[in-house]
């Protein structure tokens, strides 16, 4: 989920308010049986206890962006743990300790913001702990805390030898106040930060132990799979189960607000019977446009001025005076998560208390939804937050849509005295066809170039629904713009007196939602495809082009130098074999406060058909906590970008969706992935997000790529629907 | 009831005929490190081992694997045909940090575990043909690739 682009700002004056977070009483240590040596529970994130283990209470979805892995680095940093004593638990909903130091008051993970917002907060976490550590000894001891030093989990006190491991200290320390003056690192003593530490989750994933939402198997529980209605917005008007209560295994078939829920003893018996339920539709109010007829909508809004998202300068009449004019449409189409882990969530619901097992992104949206749904107070709901696999923006859904039919569910097969168990299971099939899609989006973008070739006015048009109209967030749609529809465009960093980004909002029935790196997934695609046409139409290289356009912008100019030199710009690319053409293409972008360039080589062959040989990639996050991590999110990033660039679109048919699977709806698969290099740009700034930024580049730098092998221009993705031209 | 010979040991299921293989082993047995991601063989998240060859579990009925050796992510690196090469391959997928999400890793790792038994050198052509019926949506493949080649370099 994004709010807002967190700025500089933003990070300082959350960070400044980070020490009320952190010293409320922790309700986990209160909880502790009472027999047991109480461990050293400081704050809410940190429990050492007296075997030495050291528990970090993640507040952020470990949904594979590698969260665990980094949340846990700031703690073993300041605490200098050994890393291999740090275990992981994910943190329960509670905002008032767990929120999320960007988004206010508000407990959930995204917007590339985990490592970011939790930087201060849980290096100051593990520097209590040690602080306390500290005194303990010196007081055990009788020696001053300054001669006292920690280093890979064994408190010493090299003077006399003596030394201790933090299960010893953990009692005494316990009993000591809970210090507020606590110095953080300098950067030049990290032990953690910078360097290179295995990932906390590889074990549990690699033995298949790691436990999933579909995983969890609860006595008395259910399976439930639903029969959800063909097109959006139609309602159930009767059914018919005889055929599914039939089927071995099943227990029952219930409507519910969303559909008809088919309940067996297994998944199998469930799915079965869902799928011999017979259920009539009432279609009255279902959404029922194509997708043609969507996109001949949005062409014609291309046509007409939007809402002003932006304006600097007279735009008009610097395009009348410019030397050369240049327009250009680029269209994006409707995108599922498509997460390897179909939607599903595990309910176990009684008088006075739901629980909940997900892969939960959103608790401050959840818990008081499902609250409502159920007639229970926020605090009765308690979540358990599981490994995701895969969200990519879907598990955050300010609707709940899929939690909220699991609540539906439990609620309607709960007898009095006894609790409802039931995990509710999506298909793949269902999974693609229930909706919240990244909006298809079309750009028309105009520029003016005067006789040297600099820019000297850019108009941009976007069209597309939002993601924030009809949600508790639409307060955030501000003088009829919704930023996240806009970003990237509003906040062009090239170069120009004149800019003009107007917005068209159509409302349609079809649910959106945002997707890996929300605004730029779209943004970036038309700016720097469009960007490259502006270099090639006034033959410059499309890097040096930008260069001078972004001499503002040190940190794009970073990213872009780093890339440059990697790839070996300056020098040819290596030719093909004689038949086989090759380009290479560049593109760069900012989201999230991060920043990302991309070099993409391409071949293609005689046949049209290209391979993307290998992208370079350079990265400036800040400070990259976790290097490894920040480079498989740009490698992720970059192969999530491949699959929309490549294969990805989810299509209707008067209102139905065209896609079911992955044979419809193909992912990239490892044959399509290219070679990948990634750069991280050294640097001593406040760590910003890498879950995101990595996905926006990819698709203008195979363009550009392509254009460059071919002298084809291809302004629609999925590149499939147009593809590279057979005549060579 | 149905016998099946799962990870060396012997067990018996009371279940439908036509239950694919997938949910007999998890729903019935527990055994939840297969992931169901697609139901149509379309995706590889449910690999299984069938006497070492892969197979995917979602579309393949329990009536048809009664009898045969099945092999699951739990059991891999303790049955006695496979061990050494899953040993080789998970070693090689903790030090190179593959997993994201980790959805999916299990049947990567089976496929393999079951490209590296028949073809101890593959190439990068021999993996991309090997594993191009896995899906990672986390797009992990970089380091899958890199992976089988370092578990190649362990076991020759």
């Amino acid at each position: 989920m994004r709010i807002e682009n967190a700025s500089r700002r933003d990070f300082f004056k959350a960070s400044a308010g980070l020490t009320l977070a952190l010293y409320l009483p922790s309700a986990l240590a209160a909880k502790r049986p009472a027999a047991v040596a109480p461990p050293l529970a400081p704050n809410a994130f940190v429990r050492i206890g007296t075997d030495d283990r050291v528990t970090v209470i993640a507040k952020h979805l470990e949904m594979g962006q590698g969260t665990y892995t980094g949340l846990s680095t700031l703690v073993a940093e300041e605490l200098d743990a050994a890393w291999s004593q740090i275990h992981v638990e994910a943190a329960p909903a509670d905002a008032s300790r767990y929120n999320n130091l960007f988004f206010g008051p508000t407990q959930a993970t995204g917007g590339s913001t985990s490592m970011a917002n939790s930087f201060l907060q849980m290096r100051q976490a593990g520097a209590t702990a040690r602080a306390m550590l500290v005194s303990a000894a010196a007081e055990l001891w009788q020696v001053k805390p300054a001669t006292i030093t920690i280093r890979q989990g064994i408190v010493m006190h090299a003077p006399s030898g003596r030394q201790a491991r933090f299960g010893e200290l953990v009692e005494a320390a316990a009993k000591l106040p809970v210090p507020t003056d606590i110095k953080l690192k300098e950067p030049k003593d990290f032990v953690f930060i910078g360097k290179h530490v295995p990932r906390k989750d590889s074990q549990a994933k690699i033995n298949g132990s790691a436990i999933y939402t579909q995983d969890i198997h609860l006595p008395g529980m259910l399976t439930a799979v639903v029969a959800h209605p063909p097109r959006f917005g139609a309602k159930v008007k009767s059914f018919d189960a005889t055929r599914a209560k039939a089927i071995k295994g099943v227990v029952d078939v219930i409507q519910i607000p969303t559909g008809v829920a088919v309940l067996g003893t297994n998944f199998w018996s469930a799915k079965k019977g869902r799928d011999a339920l017979e259920v009539s539709w009432d279609e009255t109010d279902a959404f029922r446009l194509s997708t043609s007829d969507i996109t001949q909508q949005y062409k014609a809004l291309l046509d007409q001025p939007g809402v002003t998202a932006k304006k600097v300068g007279a735009g008009e009449t610097a395009l009348k005076a410019a030397t050369q004019q240049l327009t250009a449409d680029y269209s994006l189409p409707y995108l599922a998560h498509a997460t390897m882990e179909p939607m599903n969530c595990v309910i176990r619901l009684s008088d006075t208390h739901c629980e909940v097992w997900n892969g939960e992104q959103a608790q401050s949206t959840d818990q008081p939804k499902l609250a409502a749904a159920l007639g229970l107070q926020p605090e009765q709901v308690t979540i358990n937050m599981l490994y995701a696999g895969g969200s990519f923006g879907r598990r955050s859904n300010t609707q709940s849509d899929y939690p909220l039919e699991a609540a539906y569910i439990a609620k309607a097969i709960r007898k009095a005295g006894q609790p409802a168990v039931v995990k509710l299971v999506w298909t793949r099939e269902d999974d693609m066809r229930a909706g919240y899609y990244r909006p298809k989006f079309m750009h028309r973008i105009t520029a003016g170039l005067d006789t040297e070739g600099k820019l000297v006015a850019w108009q941009q048009r976007i069209v597309g629904q939002s993601i924030l109209v009809g949600t508790a967030l639409e307060g955030f749609i501000k003088d009829g713009i919704d930023m996240t529809s806009v970003e990237g465009a509003a906040n062009l960093p090239y170069a120009t007196a004149n800019l003009d980004v107007e917005l068209h909002t159509p409302v349609l029935g079809v649910p959106v939602l945002w997707w890996r790196s929300v605004g730029s997934t779209h943004a970036a695609f038309a700016i720097e495809s469009f960007v490259d046409e502006l270099a090639h139409a006034v033959k410059q290289d499309p890097i040096t082009f930008r260069r001078q356009l972004l001499k503002e912008h040190p940190r794009h100019l970073g990213v872009i130098d780093l890339a440059m030199r990697a790839s070996g710009w300056d020098k040819p690319l290596a030719p093909g074999k004689a038949d086989e053409k090759r380009g290479r293409g560049f593109a760069v972008h900012e989201s999230f406060n991060s920043y990302v360039a991309n070099v993409a080589e391409v071949t293609v062959k005689p046949d049209g058909s290209f391979k993307i040989d290998r992208v370079v990639c350079a990265v400036d996050c800040g400070i990259a906590v976790n290097p490894d991590v920040v480079r498989a999110q740009m490698e992720g990033g970059i192969g999530f970008g491949l699959s929309a660039a490549l294969h990805s679109e989810i299509t209707l048919n008067e209102g139905r969706v065209e896609q079911s699977n992955f044979g419809d709806y193909p992912a990239l698969r490892i044959n399509e992935m290219p070679h990948i290099e990634v750069h991280i740009v050294p640097s001593a700034a406040p760590p910003t997000g890498v879950g995101e930024p990595g996905t926006p580049v990819v698709a203008p730098a195979v363009a550009n790529a392509l254009f460059s092998a071919t002298g084809q221009r291809l302004r629609q993705l999925p590149f499939k629907l147009n593809a590279v031209e057979k005549s060579m | 009831m149905l016998k099946l010979n799962i990870n060396g040991q012997n067990r018996s299921l009371d279940v439908e005929p036509d239950t694919p293989l997938l949910w007999a082993l998890r729903d019935e047995l527990q055994l939840t490190g297969t992931k169901y991601g697609c139901g149509i063989a379309a995706c590889g998240a449910c690999t299984v081992l069938l006497n070492g060859a892969p197979a995917r579990a979602c579309v393949t009925p329990v009536s048809a694997v009664v009898g045969q050796r099945i092999t699951t992510i739990e059991g891999l690196a303790t049955t006695k045909t496979e061990s050494k090469t899953a040993k080789a391959v998970q070693a090689a997928w903790e030090k190179l940090d593959v997993v994201q999400c980790g959805y999916c890793q299990s049947g990567q790792i089976m496929s393999a575990v079951a490209l590296l038994a028949t073809n101890p050198k593959p190439t990068d052509a021999d993996i991309d043909a090997a594993m191009a019926g896995n899906i990672c949506r986390c797009a992990t493949y970089h380091r899958i690739r890199a992976a089988i080649h370092d578990a190649s370099r362990t076991l020759t």
